[in-house]
């Protein structure tokens, strides 16, 4: 899924400080399950600003409205009437929906209430972690399962850094060495023998910095 | 590799002599005199220098201009290269310019993460690995072509050197890196600084089962310890080092004002239980913005004059 984490109070209020009427847009897919603008973040974050803009002097209106998908325009369709009795939008969802929402109406502010943070899994209830760097060529084949490219510090592609210490990243203690990882699972499928493979450089065409990407399926264009 | 000798270093290490290399840290600034100045302590006592690549992930005059300063005072100098800044493209042309200047000897690395500098907001490149720019170079100076295949004018030959970290985890992979690193291209081989070393001659004897040190010049890394304050920072502060507690408490079992001492002495003792380890067949010196104690270290060691 898409991980986010809603943007502080202070920051969320001078975003929407030009406006008077601003429509809270929540998006119940992935950052409902990460806690960051489903249904319930966005009826707390409403009453949280509206506490706070009272405590300013601030006279504003905040609507409530949650969407099933903010990434798709048959589901953003059905926030139009909201959206258009409004001086602005404040999306939380990921940086794709703020986007498709402000493409779909482009002559509404349409305004970041989350900063979108990786690609990850439910590593425990209440705890995510970045899996995946969405690079467009996955080799976790050669890798057991585990991705360097995402989960080591400096995307080594051939074996850990010299800072790999107590299976953990020099980087940040509290963050698994990727390699290390790699080598226990590749011990427990016995495939030990990866290890000595030389992996040539990656092919970063096919990442973003090949430049924005697009995907088309023919098979199912209309 | 080609016949014809490279580089100084390459000469002494094929020859078999005990190679000496140290280390040169270049300024925050843009003062040659500096790099001038740390030269002029080592020259004459060292057979090269390592110039490091912002090290620590702090700014520093390039390691190619550092470089080419020393080189102009007839210092042998060992480029260090990094692949956390530059992409391919640039540590490729970087090379070249390197080589067009003079200079023979790089180190492969790839970087202390940025996040332990002094601008942690920088993004980080790793377009390629410490492995793939070992290769990299290996391939420009035998096949004469960049890595898109290119057939280079007059490519660059440099003398290949890559790190080893026998104290890092997890141990019984560092000889497979080893290995692997010899493999992709390595002629030479600097490790972490050895403060334990009954893990130092696991590491070096498991390295001779695989028949690694037939194929590489391995020089023991050391840092001269200047107080058991340092000693335990260190251990404990930096990734990937190991100083026993003995150590420690050795260092804290002096007086302070004999501590440095007691450091170097440390040392001198590490240098000749590495002259008696089969394979190891250099010592790389890093007093770190402590050059002018190397040639004291050398000249104790018994290690002058320089071939």
């Amino acid at each position: 899924m898409i991980v986010g984490k809603q943007k502080s109070i202070s920051e969320i209020k001078s975003i929407i400080a030009p406006f008077k009427k601003v429509l809270i847009l929540g998006c119940g897919t992935c950052v409902k399950t990460c806690f960051a603008g489903g249904e319930d973040e966005v009826s707390v974050l409403a009453s949280a600003l509206r506490l706070a803009c009272k405590m300013d002097g601030k006279d504003i209106e905040i609507e409530e409205f949650t969407v099933e998908r903010q990434c798709e325009n048959e589901f953003i369709q059905e926030g139009a009437p909201a959206i258009a009795r409004n001086e602005g939008v404040l999306s939380l969802a990921c940086g794709a929906g703020v986007q498709a929402v402000a493409r779909r109406f482009a002559r509404t502010p349409v305004l970041p209430g989350v900063n979108t943070t990786f690609i990850g899994v439910l590593e425990t209830q209440g705890v995510f972690t970045e899996e995946c760097a969405g690079c467009g060529d996955c080799k976790l084949a050669v890798f057991g399962g585990i991705c360097p490219v995402t989960r080591c510090a400096k995307k080594l592609l051939n074996g850990p850094c010299g800072g790999s210490q107590n299976g953990k990243c020099e980087v940040n203690p509290e963050t698994d060495c990727a390699w290390q990882l790699i080598i226990d699972r590749l011990r427990i499928l016995g495939q030990m023998d990866n290890l000595r493979i030389y992996v040539a450089p990656k092919n970063w065409q096919t990442s973003l910095s090949g430049g924005p990407r697009k995907m088309v399926r023919e098979d199912h264009m209309i | 590799m080609s016949e014809k000798p490279i580089s100084r270093l390459q000469v002494i290490l094929s020859k078999g002599e005990f190679a000496v290399t140290a280390e040169c840290g270049p300024p925050r600034g843009a003062n040659s005199k500096v790099v001038r100045n740390k030269g002029e302590l080592l020259n004459g006592y060292v057979d090269a220098v390592n110039v490091t690549d912002n090290q620590t992930a702090i700014v520093r005059m390039s390691s190619i201009a550092a470089c080419t300063h020393l080189l102009h005072m007839g210092l042998e100098p060992v480029m260090q290269m990094v692949v956390r800044d530059r992409n391919r493209i640039a540590l490729q042309s970087d090379i070249m310019g390197a080589y067009s200047l003079g200079i023979r000897n790089i180190l492969c690395l790839s970087g202390d993460h940025q996040s332990f500098g002094s601008q942690p907001d920088a993004l980080n490149v790793f377009d390629i690995d410490s492995m793939n720019l070992i290769r990299t170079v290996q391939t420009m100076r035998d096949e004469g072509k960049d890595m898109s295949g290119f057939e280079l004018n007059d490519p660059p030959r440099m003398f290949i050197g890559a790190a080893a970290n026998p104290f890092a985890d997890p141990f019984e992979y560092r000889v497979i890196r080893l290995a692997k690193k010899i493999d992709a291209g390595a002629d030479f081989i600097q490790t972490q600084c050895i403060y334990n070393m009954a893990r130092f001659k696991e590491w070096m004897k498991m390295a001779r089962e695989e028949g690694l040190t037939e194929k590489v010049h391995i020089l023991g890394g050391v840092t001269p310890l200047k107080s058991a304050g340092m000693a335990k920072f260190m251990n404990n502060k930096v990734a990937g080092m190991d100083v026993p507690d003995a150590l420690i408490k050795r260092m804290a079992g002096v007086p302070k004002e004999k501590a440095v001492e007691e450091g170097i002495k440390i040392c001198l003792e590490t240098i000749a239980e590495l002259r008696d380890i089969n394979g190891v067949h250099g010592v790389h010196i890093m007093a770190i913005e402590w050059e002018d104690i190397v040639s004291e270290i050398v000249k104790a060691a018994g290690l002058t004059p320089r071939p």
